[in-house]
């Protein structure tokens, strides 16, 4: 019980990162906080009590072992983080070719 | 046995694309076009196979409870069709307007992922591929908006990158709750096993999925990242995101969500009566100030979706099948004036409604247009418009939701007034202005006359011989839960 | 940043012409042992890509931009994913699902079992490898200017 209250401690972490920072890179790198701790969240899902790790090797039984499917999500929900990052970090690039800085203040020319 | 190759062959043709292209387009405009109109003909031939039988496909030849499977029911077709049509339009009117900007192949390739990424969310019934194609169409849109390297538009794509981010994290977190409380990933499965759970995790899965596609929808309080996003991006992007993206992702998601699967008790009902009650009226407020013409129309969009949200609350089947028929409405005729607005953008190179005048002279096919565009969002009778909107407001009253009624045509007179704003500044004004870039062609000329047309045209669904045949199998399928329930765990 | 495009110092040069290959041979085995041990095509093609990075990083980007041929790597990553649809629409073909198991399966825990899983992993490990050193080159290649941005 404890270790989803810290999940969702870490997710709120990432969710104060993402709304008062004010350079861009830290709000990617909150974003990336708050992605973990949705990983993070999976995986605690998957856990059996005295289960062994989800191998099948010669000699093993498939009773008794952790869930692996929430794995396989864990899987492609990083690969899919790992896209999301590239694409912010390029945007982030070309937002500071245009306006030469990283303020979040400053790079405000759409409002209303 | 043709539902996987609706995501085959948008994917096939981007890579190829990318493959077979060198400095020029005209390769990647050949390929966009046959692959957008094969897809349109083979939705258009399964959405009258799916009236009578609806389908179901398992990948991998493995059995229901173990493998990913693609559901095609009446409603899914009918989404096809729209997403189809639209991005036909789309391609046509971006030949031009694209070499406008950049003579790359690369918009082709990342449109056609963007049309793969929503034929993957309409069909599939397993919620975690649901997730994952969702996540490839908000790539493609992410990257789409920010085409056109000025600065407004690399902050509008950062803005709707990170707020999409946020929502995808919480829809994960929600499939993993569905997966610890269901032990299955199956849409059918667990519609099946709904009423047999403890209501309190339901309405915790209820409200997570609320939240997290109700981003995506872009319903109040959710909306901030769309004025931004669909006023930066280019003018046929704008057409896709506004005309089928946030009704793909978001609200084809919400009604399979909450019509098939989990079931809409009374409390989520006025939540959705209140959501789009708020959406149609703050939009419309926030869309009278505006004077730049696509922040105009993305506010028109909000107020539309609310009309929608609005609908699904009130849960009868006329007010479903008046959403439904907004749904079709709304992506045409926003497309139309997303192309227009286009139009006038390139000609002119401004999109300030101040600086426009008498445009009906200079540009007659946009101007036409245009004022069809604005009489179906306006609700006028014989256009496509009124009628949808009529069978909103009848299903309130006859539903005894008097407020919502109130509400609905409190909406629409503000809709007539902003558009009127529209009509007066742009195209009916007083002074010439000067034109500084080059003329409407004609694949958009092409793109717009046949929205048009359309436009007039789907007012023929609302005929008790045709509405029959075409909206009500629809209506159907969404309302009767146990339907899916055996298609998936039957077949 | 006065060599900027000439890489780093000598004895990073030397110690990467020997270790890329220890980096790259280990990717390759996490890539092909994917349906026994953990890992599979994801996990091994990023590990390629460190290495192919970290050639980037060591020698500079003339160097590696005339050393491995980036146009080449355009091109195989569309090929490898136009392959892995084709072996999807071969399970069609051959088996009535899309991506059904079509190869023989082989016996449990073999090398060569499996059926057509190795062979997408095999697929999933180059496009990853190339995409994700893909992505990289390009941030790298973009040039800040030091005073007054472009508008």
């Amino acid at each position: 019980m404890i270790i989803y209250v810290l999940c969702f401690i870490l997710l709120l972490v990432g969710l104060y990162g993402v709304l008062t920072k004010r350079d861009l890179i830290k709000i990617i790198l909150s974003l990336s906080i708050m992605e973990y701790s949705a990983n993070l969240f999976l995986i605690l899902f998957a856990y059996r009590q005295d289960g062994v790790f989800a191998i099948l090797s010669k000699g093993e039984q498939a009773a008794g072992m952790v869930d692996p499917l929430p794995q396989a999500l864990v899987l492609t929900s990083i690969v899919i983080e790992l896209g999301i990052t590239a694409m912010l970090v390029a945007l982030a690039v070309r937002l500071y070719q245009k306006y030469n800085t990283f303020d979040i203040t400053k790079i405000r020319r759409l409002s209303g | 046995m043709i539902l996987p190759y609706f995501v085959v062959i948008p994917l096939l043709a981007a890579f190829l694309i990318s493959l077979i292209s060198g400095k020029k387009d005209n390769w990647a405009i050949i390929l966009a076009i046959i692959s957008i109109l094969s897809l349109l003909i083979i939705s258009i031939v399964g959405f009258i196979h799916a009236l009578d039988n609806n389908v179901l496909y398992e990948l991998s030849d493995w059995d229901i409870p173990y493998t990913i499977c693609l559901v095609m029911d009446s409603f899914t077709a009918f989404m096809l069709v729209i997403i189809h049509l639209i991005a036909l339009t789309s391609l046509i009117f971006s030949i031009s307007y694209i070499r406008h900007l950049s003579r790359s192949w690369k918009y082709y390739s990342l449109f056609l992922l963007l049309i793969a990424g929503m034929n993957g969310v309409v069909l599939t019934g397993d919620i975690f591929n649901l997730f994952v194609f969702m996540e490839i169409a908000l790539f493609s849109a992410y990257a789409l908006v920010a085409y056109g390297n000025r600065s407004e538009e690399f902050e509008a794509s950062f803005k709707y990158a990170v707020m999409g981010s946020i929502s995808s994290t919480l829809i994960l977190i929600g499939v993993g709750i569905t997966y610890s409380a269901f032990s299955t990933l199956t849409l059918g499965k667990i519609a099946e096993m709904v009423p047999e759970t403890s209501p309190a995790v339901v309405n915790w899965l209820r409200a997570i999925f609320v939240v997290g596609f109700g981003l995506k929808a872009a319903i109040i309080p959710f909306h901030a990242w769309l004025p931004d996003a669909h006023s930066s991006a280019p003018a046929p992007i704008s057409s896709m995101l506004s005309g089928v993206l946030i009704k793909a992702l978001g609200v084809y998601v919400i009604i399979r969500l909450f019509f098939s699967v989990f079931g809409m008790p009374a409390t989520f009902s006025i939540l959705f009566k209140v959501l789009g009650s708020l959406s149609i009226l703050v939009a419309s407020f926030l869309a009278i100030n505006q004077w730049d013409i696509k922040r105009l129309l993305a506010y028109s969009s909000i107020s539309q979706i609310g009309f929608i949200v609005l609908a699904l609350g009130i849960h009868t089947p006329l007010a479903v099948m008046g959403a439904v028929f907004h749904i079709l409405n709304h992506a045409i005729f926003k497309g139309l004036l997303f192309y227009n607005s286009g139009s006038v953008e390139m000609y002119l190179g401004t999109r300030d409604l101040r600086k426009m005048g008498r445009l009906s002279k200079l540009m007659p096919v946009t101007s036409a247009t245009a004022m069809i565009g604005t009489l179906s969002v306006s609700g006028m009778p014989i256009f496509n418009g009124f009628f949808s909107k009529l069978l909103i407001i009848l299903a309130a009253i006859q539903a005894g939701a008097t407020y919502s009624a109130i509400i609905a045509v409190l909406g629409s007179v503000l809709t007539l007034a902003y558009f009127l704003k529209f009509q007066r500044y742009g195209f009916l004004g007083n002074d010439e202005p000067s034109p500084e870039g080059p003329k409407v062609s004609l694949g958009m000329k092409t793109a717009m006359i046949t929205l048009a047309v359309l436009c007039v045209l789907t007012s023929i669904l609302i005929i008790p011989g045709i509405r029959e045949n075409v909206l009500t199998p629809v209506v159907d399928d969404i309302i009767n839960k146990a339907g899916y329930i055996s298609l998936v765990l039957g077949g | 940043m006065k060599d900027k495009g000439k890489g780093m110092t000598l004895i990073v040069k030397t110690i990467t012409r020997y270790t890329v290959w220890l980096i790259a041979l280990y990717g390759i085995y996490i890539i092909l042992h994917g349906h026994l041990t953990p890992g599979g095509g994801f996990a091994g093609g990023v590990i390629i890509a460190l290495a192919l990075l970290n050639i980037m990083l060591a020698y500079g980007r003339e160097f590696t931009r005339k050393w491995l041929r980036i146009n080449l790597l355009h091109e195989l990553e569309a090929t490898s994913a136009i392959i892995f649809l084709i072996i999807g629409i071969l399970g069609v073909a051959i088996s009535g699902s899309f991506l059904a198991n079509f190869l023989h399966h082989g016996k449990l825990f073999n090398l060569v079992s499996a059926g057509t899983i190795p062979i997408l992993n095999i697929v999933i490990g180059i496009k990853v490898c190339v995409g994700l050193f893909v992505v990289v080159w390009s941030l790298a290649l973009f040039h800040i200017p030091k005073k007054g941005g472009t508008e």
